[in-house]
């Protein structure tokens, strides 16, 4: 379903500031799969997202989704196969556009946009019943400018977005972060539910170690740019919290080493 | 009563002009300072074909057309190359200025054939000869004829634009404004939303061009001069007038408005012994002071507030 063949980036090449963010990095994933990526700061968890979606050119691997090689696509292009959900919960509606507008925006995912009135042959109901079921109270709320809902209303009504035209693949980027507790959790919880109905393959970065041991069927550690862990099945609904904080306290430890002296202490043991 | 039909029949015409900076300002938060050059280009282009005996039809959608270009250039400029929108627009801007030059082979070109504007003007005439009666005024026929056909036009293109901004196109075209990475995210291309926005502004910009030469009967290469912030003064006092931001049926309208009554406004002051040589000094302050105002003011409020000891609202 998604492929990603020895994918490289660095930002910055060639300057002070250069970062290599992900170091060849090698992954398959299945379809309807829910894969839960965790890891350290600057791990390269976010640029795997962006590698994905396409906000920058690869150095080097390919990338396909659901059999197109996407790698040369630019970002709008990649739309209509991948949904996403960003961090920012203000990042993925436009607060002039009413709500209505904005599903109906998200309603054309991938399509041209033509000269046809937007609201002509709107599904209001559709949307109405969506609404409804994230449990706001926000269907009775399609013509309110987005702006003037709160960050978990609109995080939710983001998710509906995404999933609205049920592209194949899901990409959530730490998308309860930003939320207070109980937002999270109510998004948290919707997301659960729309994935189960687009039955989307999804790939959920998360900093919270409790979604990443409950959630999902797939867990990947992300460290320095390349794939740290990867578990699934059995051994992954094994891990508890605990366990996976042990994990972070092994890669820092494994920070303490620069690439040349790991790779030389790692030929002599591994 | 004369003055009142002439200046509201050359704001109707900015109104236009105000219609174009409303795409590129408020829908794209671009102050595209491309229009100064495509104002011009807008009547020069019109003004040589009318010389050339094509028809005032013709040359205005040709005039209309070429300000489209013009500004589809700047925004390929800003979108390919990733020029700051403001730099793309001065490259442009300049520019053109020779084109303009050279599309009308001298500084200045009078118009003598009929316009856009000579059948309203026939009609007027046909139906009251040289004066018109209105409230008791005797008003010049050529000023009520000017006012119809530039009502009509301005009119048309408000509902045409409001219409246009609720279509998949037009809408995109304001998420673009509003959240690019969302649209992108949903599949479309801002670059192509921006290219296409700045065309489609520019064209109308070049449009009240075109419709100001042929109502005053001359294209001159210095006309775009201070354009822009003209349209900056009309959609910024358009949208105090009407007071929504959101609705674009009401901030389409709001430019309009705005363009009539700030011409108004500038009639009244010519009128009352104001040098006409200030007026682009003035309409700039006001401009300042149109968007520093708004703010300012809430802070003053907010201070006063806290002075008195009451909470200030965060």
């Amino acid at each position: 379903m998604l492929r990603l063949d020895a994918v490289r980036k660095t930002f910055n090449p060639g300057t002070a500031n250069e970062v290599r963010a992900l170091g060849g990095v090698t992954l398959e994933i299945a379809e309807g799969s829910f894969t839960v990526v965790i890891g350290t700061n600057g791990s390269g968890k976010s640029t795997l997202q962006g590698a994905i979606s396409g906000a920058f050119p690869l150095d080097g691997g390919r990338i396909s989704v659901a059999g197109h090689d996407i790698t040369a696509w630019p970002e709008h292009r990649r739309a209509h196969l991948v949904g996403r959900v960003f961090q920012d919960p203000f990042a993925g509606t436009a607060p002039e556009l009413t709500v209505a507008e904005n599903l109906a925006l998200a309603s054309k995912r991938g399509r041209m946009r033509s000269l046809a009135p937007l609201m002509l042959g709107a599904n209001r109901s559709q949307w109405r019943d969506l609404l409804a079921q994230i449990g706001l109270g926000l269907e009775n709320r399609l013509d309110d400018p987005i702006g003037l809902l709160s960050g978990g209303q609109r995080q939710s009504i983001t998710l509906l977005m995404a999933t609205l035209t049920k592209p194949p693949l899901l990409m959530l980027d730490e998308h309860t972060a930003a939320l207070d507790p109980r937002s999270a959790e109510l998004v948290i919880g919707l997301t659960e539910r729309l994935i189960t109905q687009s039955k989307a393959t999804t790939m959920m970065v998360t900093h919270s170690m409790q979604q990443a041991s409950t959630l999902g069927d797939r867990l990947i550690a992300m460290h320095r740019g390349r794939v740290y862990l990867d578990v699934s099945g059995a051994e992954k609904s094994r891990l508890g919290e605990a366990d996976l904080l042990a994990l972070f306290t092994q890669m820092r430890r494994d920070d303490r080493f620069d690439d040349r002296a790991c790779d030389a202490v790692r030929r002599l043991y591994a | 009563m004369s003055l009142v039909f002439a200046t509201v029949a050359i704001g109707l015409v900015f109104a236009v002009l105000a219609f174009g900076v409303y795409l590129s300002f408020r829908v794209y938060q671009i102050p595209d300072i491309t229009a100064d050059g495509s104002f011009p280009l807008g009547a020069a282009v019109t003004a040589r074909l009318l010389k050339d005996g094509y028809d005032p039809a013709t040359a205005t959608a040709a005039g209309a057309a070429c300000g489209g270009l013009a500004g589809v250039v700047t925004g390929f400029i800003h979108t390919r190359f990733k020029i700051n929108a403001l730099l793309s627009g001065i490259l442009v801007m300049t520019a053109l200025y020779s084109v303009n030059l050279r599309v009308m082979g001298a500084s200045n070109l009078p118009i003598t054939a009929g316009t856009l504007f000579s059948p309203l003007d026939r009609a007027v005439r046909g139906m009251w000869g040289g004066e018109v009666p209105v409230l008791g005024y005797a008003v010049p026929a050529a000023d009520v004829g000017a006012l119809a056909t530039a009502g009509l036009i301005a009119a048309v293109i408000a509902v045409v634009l409001i219409l246009f901004l609720k279509t998949e196109l037009g809408t995109a075209m304001r998420a673009t404004g509003d959240n690019a990475r969302m649209l992108r995210a949903l599949g479309t291309s801002t670059d192509r939303m921006i290219v296409v926005g700045l065309g489609l502004s520019n064209a109308l910009v070049a449009l009240a061009g075109s419709l100001f030469c042929q109502m005053q009967g001359f294209a001159d290469a210095q006309m775009g001069i201070g354009v822009i912030v003209f349209g900056l003064a009309s959609v910024i006092l358009g949208q105090t007038l009407v007071g929504n931001v959101r609705s674009v049926s009401l901030g389409v309208l709001g430019a309009l408005m705005g363009a009539v009554l700030f011409r108004l406004l500038v009639a009244i002051a010519i009128r009352m012994g104001l040098e006409a040589n200030d007026l682009k000094l003035i309409t700039a302050v006001v401009v300042l002071a149109a968007i520093v105002a708004p703010g300012r003011l809430k802070d003053l409020a907010t201070r006063r507030a806290r002075k008195r000891g009451a909470h200030a609202p965060a």
